[in-house]
């Protein structure tokens, strides 16, 4: 999927993680800030990574700002982001879901 | 009607779609139903968002015994489609249609519903659904939309819309409501589906919302909408059987097995009889009783 324009998804509250996609010229660069990122900043990168993959997203910016959000929740956000950035939210990517 | 086996549905809490911390812990109240709203608690910028947030909930969240509900987006809107996809892709166990206002369409949610189990591989007619009725054209066609689908598990009466749509607004004694709640409470009972009562907005109202509850209660719904888990509880609390009607139940249980075993279908117990629908409500009392913690598996009452 190619990232047409810089697209946000998810909000700054508790629980939640806010995401920051933009073009990039190829590889999938990720600025995190999180206040478990010693903890939990290489799983927090790795959700996004492997949906970015299977959304056959090859080349993006992403900055992320994490307020301690569950895998599921990372990974939806990705989604969202993503498929605003594609311009494709009205059609789901359902095999990535 | 889809299913035979009647399951307590005393509470159905609302959780915003697109709130992370309440969609993770909606679980943890004890609602019998947890309902997760993709429609007027999400902004129209967000509505995919929140969509893809309780589709990755549903796959990875642990929500016990409750059952599931989504509401989806009004079918005038440009959400409804992929919602409903997404939604039965998750393997919700029930879908609400909002501001239900025909039996059709109810019919087109079922038609949607068994073209997405086709197309994700679900199996055929394990998705649920329920209506909302929302305004004076629902309520007049609520017998009609309550027996519209054979995956219809209840009807729902959505106070908000409806009194705005009547040209009043909400009083604390209800009394605008009346003919509302009979309408949609009759039509669930004739179509052998669950009524579930409107929510109650007020926090601070404690009395108020007991004298609400109490009410509908006794009219019969089978439980309300909540849009705060501290109602649970007190739900809860006026759906409880008292210690006289639990021991009475497990007598009449009691006695109409002693019957059967003799080959008789009817009894009289303490000079009155006992028949099917006396029967039927001694089960639902131990139902109750054992949801609210009241008797052990047996049926014994447990001194509190």
């Amino acid at each position: 999927m190619e990232i047409k324009k810089t697209a946000i998804a998810g909000t700054l509250e508790s629980s939640d993680i806010q995401l920051m996609i933009s073009q990039a010229d190829s590889g999938i660069t990720i600025d995190l800030q999180s206040d478990v990122k010693k903890v939990f900043g290489d799983q927090i990168e790795a959700v996004i990574t492997t949906t970015l993959n299977n959304m056959g997203v090859t080349a993006a910016k992403v900055k992320a700002v994490d307020k301690g959000a569950l895998d599921c929740v990372i990974k939806a956000r990705t989604i969202a982001a993503v498929q605003r950035a594609a311009e494709t939210t009205d059609k789901p990517a359902w095999e990535v879901l | 009607m889809a299913e035979n086996e009647e399951r307590l549905r005393r509470t159905m809490m609302f959780v915003p779609g697109n709130n992370p911390a309440m969609v993770k812990d909606a679980g943890i109240y004890g609602a019998d139903s947890i309902m997760f709203d993709l429609e007027d608690s999400v902004s129209l910028p967000e509505k995919d968002a929140a969509r893809v947030l309780v589709y990755e909930a549903l796959q990875t969240q642990d929500y016990g015994d409750a059952e599931m509900v989504v509401r989806v987006n009004g079918q005038d809107t440009p959400f409804y489609d992929n919602d409903v996809k997404a939604m039965v892709k998750a393997g919700i166990d029930v879908i609400r249609l909002p501001k239900a206002e025909s039996a059709e369409m109810v019919q087109k949610l079922d038609a949607d519903i068994a073209a997405a189990e086709k197309e994700f591989g679900r199996e055929a007619g394990s998705t649920h659904l329920m209506a909302a009725i929302e305004s004076a054209k629902g309520v007049l066609q609520a017998a009609n939309i309550a027996a519209a689908s054979d995956r219809m598990i209840g009807i729902a009466l959505s106070a908000e819309d409806y009194t705005t749509d009547m040209k009043t607004h909400r009083y604390p004694d209800g009394r605008e409501l009346e003919f509302a709640r009979n309408m949609v409470l009759h039509a669930a009972r004739a179509a052998g589906v669950a009524a579930f009562d409107t929510v109650f907005t007020n926090m601070d109202d404690t009395e108020g919302f007991y004298r609400e509850t109490e009410y509908i209660h006794q009219l019969g719904f089978d439980g309300k909408s909540l849009v705060n888990p501290r109602q649970i509880p007190m739900v809860n609390k006026v759906y409880e059987p008292t210690e006289a009607e639990i021991k009475n139940a497990r007598n009449v249980i009691n006695a109409i097995q002693e019957a059967k075993l003799k080959g008789s279908g009817v009894i009289s117990m303490n000079g009155q009889m006992v028949d099917r629908p006396v029967v039927l409500r001694a089960q639902r009392v131990m139902k109750l009783a054992k949801a609210s913690h009241l008797v052990d598996e047996e049926g014994n009452y447990l001194e509190k």
